[in-house]
Parts: structure tokens; C-alpha cells; sequence
């Protein structure tokens, strides 16, 4: 009994430990989300501030017509419906600014929209 | 002057300036894939981005641009065997009777045109938010193919999708067309976006445009005329050489070299600046296109 007790430790205490670690893991890898509203010509907000490794998921509505959110630098690009919410996972990034911009013709001034995402 | 070609002559005329010379070999010989039609010299003029119906502080002169540049091409010492028109014809509107009137509008200025052989072609602005419908309206098919001298000529539509797609439709399409060119068959192809990345970052780019320099990168004489970006430009990918045009509106600053793609300001010391058109020279001799390119000059 002392002996089964004892193995039973011995498989107990790093199961447990990894659990652990795991469960701090999958606090800290929680991607921060960051919502962003669209409509003709504008994203708000234009500058996103982030911090580098920070997983980040966006969320992109709008109530005008269909656009899209565009991140070449960082290879990342989603279509925008009116009515709905689209998510878009960045992974981790590195620090630096990356432009972003609507990438579905919408119309005059559709060339003014864009914006950066600045990770420090 | 008996042994001088027509681009010395337009070099010493100081028509224009010879910038580019892109080899197109096998424009000297019928090779396998050019049927029956013997290459011979011609030349044609490329003219973009007019954006009828824009109006700022960029152009002052915004409807006037325009009819200078036809009364420029028609004075031309040589008339050019077709003219094409790469995209943006109109400045883009929500209102689509608005649409079809600048439409309308621009048909009855290049209507002044000397040379009737005129192949347009849509940009967004003038396809992205109706898909093209009054583009066709006025202009026909936004995809085509045609051959001229020894030439083949294809237009494709990469505006149509307001995502800046060419589909896999019309990929398909192109593949069909480009199994009936020999691999050494002359090929120029006009589009309205550039088919490579230029700057994605300002919607410079078409998204699936590697997919068609894939399908173009068999063949071994292929050259791709577009508009887009305002300003002349030269780029290979590989063996094809991408030419931009000049634009006949307002210039837009070089690639990348600041944050925002907005116009560049009208210099009234120099109005006009960085506006043109282009005229292609297909050389049998030479085989060769020399471009020259010519500016829009005040009345």
C-alpha cells in the first residue's frame, strides 16, 4: 500500500505540475481582443497599439457595405460583412508598424483607408 | 534619314523620350504560333487613368486634361494602328446614372480621337461597384483577346471583383487561350492593376496575379501593359516585363516612398507634370517594343 501510494506520487506530482504550467500557459497565450469598427472611409481606431508577442484576435464590424481589413506585412487579411462580426487571429507579432488597409474597392476614398498597427 | 528608324527619328524630333526597350524576340520571325499573319511594324498608344469626372485641387484643369491629350495623340506625325485604353476611364461614384454619364461623357471626348480602332479597358473605378454592368454598357466585353500583326493581344479583368481578383474563370480562360500560343508566340497583355506585387500595401497589387504570371511564364515573349499607379514604371518578373503607365489626372507618388497614396499636388509652374501617354513601338528589325512617352502640355 505504502509502495502503490508512492508510485502513485511519483506520477501525481508531474502530472500535476504540467497541468500547471499548462493552465498558465493558456492564461497568458488568451489573445487579447481588439475590436475594430468600420465603415466608408474610415477604420476606427487607424493606430493600434500593441505589445510585441502579444497574441492578439481582431474583431471587425461594420454597418455600411462590404470592405476588408488587410495586413500585408503580416500576411493577414479578412473579408468585412455588413451585420456581422469577423474575427481575424494575429499571431504573436514582432515589434515594428505594419500598415493595414481595406483591400475591397468601396468606393470614392477608398484609397484614404488605412491605418497601422504599431507594436512596441 | 533613309537609314534612320522611326524611334531615331522620334529621339531627334524630341517627341518624346526612349526609355525602355523590352526585347520581344520572336516579334522578328513567324515563329510556330503566329499563324499565318507575318510580324510586321506597328505601333500603338497606350493612354490610362483619365478619371473623367474627378474633380480638387489636383487637376484645375480636371476637364480639359483629357481633350489635350487627344488633340496630342492626333497630332502624332504618325497615326498609331489602335489606341487602348488601360483603366479608369471615370472617377468612381455611388450614383450609377452619375456612372453611366461620365462614361458617356469620356466616349464623346475620345470620340475625337483620329484612329477609331480603340480597345478599352475597365479600372475599379470605372467596374468595382457594379461589377463592370456599365462598363459593358458602353464599352463592351472587360476580357478579350485579339491579334494584330503577328501580335496576340490579351486584355485582362482584374477590377471587376472589388476585391482585385481575376477569378479562377477567367484563370481558365487565359489558360485556354494561352495552349493555342506557341511558347515563343509574341504575347502582350493588357491589364488594368498591376499582376504583381508592387506595394500591397496600397492596394497596388492584384490578389491573384501570381496566378497568372504562372500561366504567362511558359511562354517566352510576353509583355504586360498597365495602369494603376499613375506614373511610368518598369518591373520583371523573370522574363515578362510589366510597363505602368502615366495617368491623365494626377500623379501619384512613386512606390512606397510615403505613407499615403495621395495625389501629388498641381505645380502651377509646371502644370500638367507627370501626365502623358505612351506609344509602343513593335519592331520587326529590332525585334523589340520601345516605348516612348510623351507628355500632356497646356493649350
Amino acid at each position: 500500500m505504502v509502495r502503490f501510494d508512492r508510485r502513485r506520487w511519483l506520477f501525481a506530482v508531474p502530472a500535476l505540475a504540467c497541468g500547471a504550467l499548462l493552465g498558465v500557459r493558456a492564461v497568458a497565450q488568451s489573445p487579447r481582443v481588439v475590436q475594430v469598427r468600420v465603415r466608408r472611409f474610415v477604420f476606427t481606431p487607424q493606430v493600434i497599439q500593441l505589445k510585441k508577442g502579444e497574441p492578439v484576435v481582431f474583431e471587425l464590424s461594420t454597418d455600411d457595405v462590404f470592405m476588408g481589413f488587410s495586413v500585408p506585412d503580416l500576411d493577414i487579411r479578412s473579408d468585412i460583412v455588413p451585420g456581422k462580426v469577423s474575427r481575424l487571429e494575429l499571431p504573436p507579432p514582432k515589434a515594428g508598424t505594419y500598415e493595414f488597409l481595406c483591400d475591397i474597392f468601396c468606393g470614392s476614398g477608398h484609397e484614404s483607408m488605412q491605418g497601422k498597427i504599431v507594436v512596441t | 534619314m533613309k537609314d534612320m528608324d522611326r524611334r531615331d527619328f522620334l529621339r531627334l524630333a524630341g517627341l518624346g523620350g526612349v526609355v525602355f526597350a523590352s526585347t520581344l524576340a520572336g516579334c522578328a520571325t513567324r515563329g510556330p504560333g503566329m499563324g499565318a499573319n507575318a510580324t510586321e511594324d506597328f505601333h500603338f498608344v497606350q493612354l490610362s487613368d483619365s478619371h473623367w469626372g474627378f474633380e480638387g485641387p489636383p487637376n484645375p484643369d480636371a476637364k480639359g486634361t483629357l481633350p489635350k491629350a487627344v488633340a496630342a495623340v492626333n497630332a502624332l506625325r504618325e497615326q498609331p494602328d489602335f489606341i487602348v485604353f488601360t483603366g479608369d476611364l471615370t472617377h468612381t461614384t455611388d450614383d450609377a446614372r452619375e456612372r453611366r454619364a461620365r462614361l458617356a461623357a469620356f466616349r464623346d471626348v475620345v470620340a475625337g480621337l483620329k484612329v477609331r480602332n480603340i480597345r478599352f479597358m475597365p479600372g475599379e473605378h470605372d467596374a468595382s461597384l457594379d461589377n463592370g454592368e456599365a462598363f459593358r454598357e458602353f464599352f463592351g466585353p472587360t476580357r478579350y483577346t485579339f491579334d494584330h500583326k503577328g501580335v496576340h493581344f490579351i486584355a485582362l479583368d482584374n477590377v471587376s471583383d472589388p476585391a482585385a481578383r481575376i477569378g479562377d474563370e477567367q484563370l481558365a480562360w487565359l489558360a485556354a487561350d494561352l495552349a493555342t500560343q506557341a511558347p515563343d508566340a509574341p504575347i502582350v497583355v493588357m491589364t488594368h492593376r498591376p499582376l504583381f506585387d508592387l506595394v500591397p500595401k496600397w492596394d497596388w497589387t492584384t490578389r491573384d496575379g501570381a496566378k497568372a504570371i504562372e500561366l504567362l511564364m511558359p511562354h517566352r515573349n510576353v509583355t504586360v501593359f498597365y495602369g494603376h499607379i499613375h506614373q511610368e514604371h518598369h518591373h520583371m518578373t523573370g522574363h515578362i516585363a510589366h510597363h505602368a503607365a502615366k495617368g491623365l489626372m494626377f500623379p501619384l507618388p512613386a512606390p512606397g516612398s510615403q505613407p499615403n497614396r495621395t495625389p501629388l499636388p498641381w505645380d502651377p509652374s509646371q502644370p500638367y507634370r507627370g501626365l502623358g501617354f505612351r506609344e509602343v513601338d513593335a519592331e520587326r528589325r529590332g525585334a523589340e517594343f520601345a516605348l516612348t512617352e510623351f507628355p500632356v502640355k497646356g493649350a
